[in-house]
């Protein structure tokens, strides 16, 4: 196959030309005749007793055609966690309902407690002020910090939860023991108290679903923004309003960023169902770019405490963590199993440490809910692990290149086993650690580090080396470790009459570039043009099943069982072009397009198979359907491990603080890469978020719990000039083992393993310039660093 | 945003007299009116477009004075004062983006004064005289407070008069997400060698004269004249993106970086 199409070509994206002409179709753009407009009702207290909801106010104003509040809802199911977790003494986690609108009380500004439907969008919004002007509330002393959160039973977020606690989880429980006398026989104990910093997604597309009924066949249709239309129509049918899920299509057509915020369903996507079935009318709702800051799932915000046990040498002895992590006012989707099984798990990192102990306090406030964001748990995991090596380094005075080289998990030892539960099955880390060294010019830093100094500038190097657990996940153990879904995915290849195909896909494409990297695997196997092969996804009705895209697992997962079907589109057609060839199955070879009876020259190409197939006029019908189209699920046997080296050059402004990122390299093992255009830009986009909350990103609540960087005007984005040309390389390639395409996944690495990296640099900057100083909290704000030096 | 009346006069005397109707408010250039509307923050009746009078616009000089109407945009300062007062364009190049620039008017953030504006700076940092339809008020009597000015109601900036400086710079510190300034300094020295030093972002009174650094300067223009010199932190803006304590610093270091690099 011609390299410029198939597997490990440069293809460029068959998606850009839409979404780069403007002929995108994201849920805005999508109007239905008749449609009436929701805009919802939002607190601005961030935790208060509901008195009374305006309703009223809003009846016989110009448009306007209902009013919901939370008593409309208060006998449908309640929006569930994904992921039971039990505590340490055994006891179930707490989960509490979260409704579609507030009832009884809000617990986090933002929070809904009505919608108005109108006429209009300007009708609606009017109808909703009036309606917030005369409701009325009895404040009540907000939960912010999740410390006093758990200490104090006289304040709660939900008044059952007696100590604002969802669960107490210890990771392995049966180690704790162990590790504990570890770490105290140990001679160098390393101790870092962190926060990882809360961060709001800002995908570039806010929020938006519409919600249709037709009366004449009870059927429902949702539009909407979703990473994964599957499991939002599980979630909206079978556990919220009751809609069986024939009855409902769900479909997220052209999405415009996710990052997570999108995974999970949220209220005003049942919102807009039930008032299109109380009005017979489509009812639309776009979210406002503050109400996404408000309402959106935001990512993080963990507080650890993390200690590492090691020989003089810098040998590891022990990992222990203690971490508080903040759910918000609400459990949503994947709430629960973020901060535990996908960070607890991956805290060996790559190295072979032979104690491992984790405990994870998971705490409401009032405050938007936390959910999975980019990376989900495993940025907080190699965080901590990569920020408490670097201490230790500086402590012991040893090198941390060298650190890492004698503790990382060798070649040999694969597949390995390690004391926090995951199998690696394949990982070379040193190989990662010696190009990114070589790529970024380790040898000449110094003599940069001394240009800086003669500029004024504190010149660093900081290092990161982390692995990931993705491709989620094998079935089997999800659902002993909690989780209520099966993470296989599924595909349906359909080969067309005239030999164009068209491919079903569970995974959704919201800037990942499926359509072009899943057309170039099915270009690749059946050798024919990119262009002959359309990648369908984002619609329930369209696509066989689907558990979306997260957790870099598009392609290790969906693209899996894309190719799993391919072949059995491939094998049928050996059994028809045996037929038709007068030869037997054996004897059939597939090649670049050709089906052929080996060592002769009689062939058809695929082409003609498929045309026979749907014309079987020469077929064996008495054995064989006719038709080509293909099914397949598949189910991961184990998670893949990516994993990497990055390393970033920082220059620090002595007399301002202020923090310029010189160079960034990343050195990655993704396995098997299909387009390694795509899999650049992924890392590239993964830094600039880890860069963005390693410097810049902050969701800030007052202690009355107000967003204090609710807009653009307070939460810092990266931008162009923030971040400086990213080196990446993906030549150091392990194969996946047990993954037929041999991929890993690329998504979230970007953002997993950059933080530390960049935190390490402006560290070795400030120690190497004379300050001492062992740790500054994200982000390291031109004001933190500054202080941290003039301490 | 609510419906409002659009209008659109030809001279200062039309618009006082569509502002004098209830609910009328004046609009320059929009940057801070209109999102605060947006926000439903604010909710005129009326709009009345500074934009159209040909007298409020342009930049001349006249001997040691530049001339500029308060409904020029930032991007046209930038251009034309370039020659003859570099820190003054300078400034105007710096904020915003190019649509902002494109759009913001000097009258605009000086009537506003917010207290992370940059023109308000310069104003005061040069000596400026802020012309109105009724009167002629020097700098140091215009701006009194954040958010607040020496405008009566009804009272319109129709220009800024500055005295053109020997040498002049303005050096900010950008807030990371806003990039309005985090602390800002605008430093001139005039012909006769005095300096004035003024200072945007970091006050809880808005826009201020640092006159231990001027006095300083004025007997040594050079940064380190400043060394000896501390900046009280009583008064500074403490938020999520800077200290007091930090605002004070930066005072002092954008000051010199002014001084170092003025022309």
């Amino acid at each position: 196959m011609a390299k410029d199409f198939g597997i490990g070509a440069e293809a460029k994206r068959t998606e850009d030309i839409r979404y780069l002409t403007g002929a995108g179709n994201y849920t805005h753009d999508v109007n239905v005749h008749g449609q009436a407009y929701a805009v919802f009702v939002r607190s601005n207290m961030a935790h208060a007793r509901i008195k009374s909801v305006g309703a009223a106010a809003a009846e016989g104003m110009p448009g306007v055609l209902a009013v919901f509040t939370g008593e409309d809802f208060k006998d449908v199911g309640g929006n569930p966690a994904g992921w039971f977790i039990g505590s340490r003494d055994g006891s179930p986690m707490k989960e509490p309902k979260r409704p579609v609108l507030a009832h009884g009380k809000v617990r986090h500004v933002g929070d809904a407690y009505a919608a108005v439907i109108a006429q209009t969008y300007m009708e609606a919004k009017d109808a909703a002020q009036a309606v917030a002007d005369a409701s009325e509330f009895e404040e009540l002393p907000a939960i912010i910090d999740m410390a006093q959160a758990l200490a104090d039973s006289s304040n709660r977020v939900h008044d059952e939860i007696a100590d604002n606690q969802c669960f107490d989880w210890g990771w392995i429980e049966d180690n704790r023991a162990k590790v504990d006398a570890a770490i105290k026989a140990a001679p160098h104990v390393t101790t870092l108290e962190l926060v990882n910093n809360r961060l709001i997604p800002n995908a570039m597309e806010p929020r938006a679903s519409i919600g249709e009924f037709n009366p004449g066949t009870g059927d429902y249709k949702l539009t909407t923004t979703s990473q994964n239309p599957h499991l939002t129509r599980l979630l909206v049918a079978a556990f919220v309003l009751g809609i069986p899920e024939n009855k409902l299509q769900v479909v997220a057509p052209d999405v415009g960023g996710g990052f997570g915020s999108k995974i999970y369903h949220y209220g005003e996507e049942a919102l807009v169902l039930a008032a299109a079935k109380k009005l017979k009318k489509p009812v639309k709702w776009v979210a406002e770019r503050s109400e996404s800051f408000l309402s959106d799932a935001h990512g993080r915000d963990h507080v650890t405490k993390i200690e590492l046990a090691c020989e003089k040498d810098g040998t590891f002895i022990a990992f222990r963590t203690e971490t508080m992590a903040n759910v918000g006012a609400y459990l949503s989707n994947f709430s629960t199993v973020t901060p535990t099984f996908l960070h607890g798990t991956l805290m060996a990192g790559p190295y072979k440490v032979p104690n491992v102990y984790v405990n994870v306090k998971t705490v409401f406030t009032n405050t938007a809910p936390v959910d999975a964001y980019r990376g989900a748990g495993r940025p907080e995991a190699t965080y901590s692990l990569e920020r408490v090596v670097d201490q230790m380094c500086r402590e012991l005075g040893l090198d941390p290149f060298e650190v890492r080289r004698k503790n990382f998990i060798t070649t040999d030892m694969f597949p390995y086993t390690t004391p926090a539960g995951l199998a690696y099955d394949v990982g070379n880390y040193h190989a990662t650690l010696d190009k990114a060294m070589e790529l970024a010019d380790v040898a000449g830093f110094e003599a940069r580090r001394k240009a800086a100094a003669a500029k004024g500038k504190l010149r660093g190097l900081g290092l990161s080396t982390w692995i990931e657990a993705c491709g989620i996940a094998p079935s089997n153990l999800v659902g002993i470790l909690g989780a209520r879904v099966g993470l296989y995915d599924a595909a349906t290849v359909r080969v067309n009459p005239t030999g164009n195909v068209s491919v079903m896909v569970g995974a959704h494409s919201h800037g990942q570039s499926h359509e072009t990297v899943f057309a170039q695997i099915i270009s690749d196997m059946f050798g024919i043009p990119m262009s002959s092969v359309d990648i369908v996804h984002g619609d329930t009705a369209k696509i066989p099943f689907g558990m979306g895209s997260y957790g870099s697992r598009s392609l290790a997962v969906c693209g899996q069982a894309m190719a799993n079907a391919a072949d059995k589109v491939i094998a049928k057609g050996k059994k028809i072009a045996a037929h038709m060839l007068e030869a037997t199955e054996a004897e059939i070879v597939f090649s670049d397009g050709v089906f052929a009876v080996s060592g002769t020259n009689r062939s058809k190409t695929f082409g003609e198979i498929a045309f026979s197939a749907y014309v079987p006029h020469n077929y064996p019908l008495a054995t064989l359907e006719p038709g080509l189209e293909e099914t397949a699920f598949y189910d991961p046997a184990n998670f893949t491990y990516p994993a990497g080296t990055y390393l970033c050059e920082v220059e620090v402004d002595a007399e301002t603080g202020k923090v310029d990122v010189c160079n960034f390299t990343c050195a990655d093992d993704f396995g098997n890469v299909i387009n390694p255009m795509v899999v650049r830009g992924q890392v590239h986009g993964g830094v600039v978020q880890g860069i963005g909350q390693a410097l810049l990103e902050h969701g800030v609540y007052d202690e009355n719990g107000q967003l204090l960087s609710g807009s653009y005007m307070d939460y810092t984005m990266p931008r162009a000039d923030d971040v400086p040309f990213v080196t990446v390389d993906h030549s150091c390639i392990t194969p996946c083992s047990h993954n037929k395409l041999g991929v890993k996944g690329c998504g979230e690495a970007g953002a997993i393993g950059s933080p530390p990296a960049v935190v390490n640099a402006v560290l070795d900057a400030l120690n190497r310039g004379g300050h001492k100083i062992a740790h500054i909290d994200m982000p390291l704000t031109p004001s933190r660093v500054w202080s941290a030096m003039n301490a | 945003m609510q419906n409002f009346d659009f209008v659109k006069p030809s001279s200062v005397a039309e618009a006082v007299a569509a502002l004098a109707k209830s609910g009328a408010q004046a609009l320059s250039g929009g940057q801070t009116l209109t999102p605060t509307m947006k926000q439903r923050l604010a909710t005129p009746d009326v709009l009345v477009s500074l934009t159209g009078i040909a007298e409020l616009k342009g930049v001349k000089q006249n001997g040691g004075v530049l001339w500029v109407g308060a409904a020029t945009p930032h991007v046209q300062v930038a251009k034309e004062a370039a020659a003859v007062f570099a820190g003054l364009a300078g400034l105007a190049g710096g904020i915003g983006d190019p649509a902002v620039r494109n759009r913001g008017t000097i009258g605009g953030s000086i009537a506003n004064n917010d207290p992370a504006a940059c023109y308000p700076s310069a104003v005061l940092g040069s000596g400026a005289t802020v012309i109105t339809n009724k009167r002629r008020i020097a700098a140091d009597d215009y701006f009194t407070g954040m958010f607040s000015t020496a405008l009566a109601e009804g009272e319109i900036v129709t220009a800024v008069e500055f005295p053109i400086p020997k040498r002049s710079a303005y050096a900010k510190f950008n807030q990371p997400a806003s990039r309005f300034a985090l602390t800002g300094v605008f430093v001139s020295q005039a012909t006769d060698g005095s300096v004035r030093v003024a200072v945007t972002g970091a006050s809880n009174n808005g826009v201020f004269r640092w006159k231990a650094a001027e006095a300083a300067l004025t007997a040594n223009f050079s940064a380190s004249a400043l060394v000896g010199l501390t900046v009280d932190a009583t008064d500074m803006i403490g938020d999520l993106h800077g200290t007091a304590a930090y605002r004070a610093n930066l005072v002092k270091v954008m000051t010199g970086r002014a001084v170092t690099s003025s022309r």
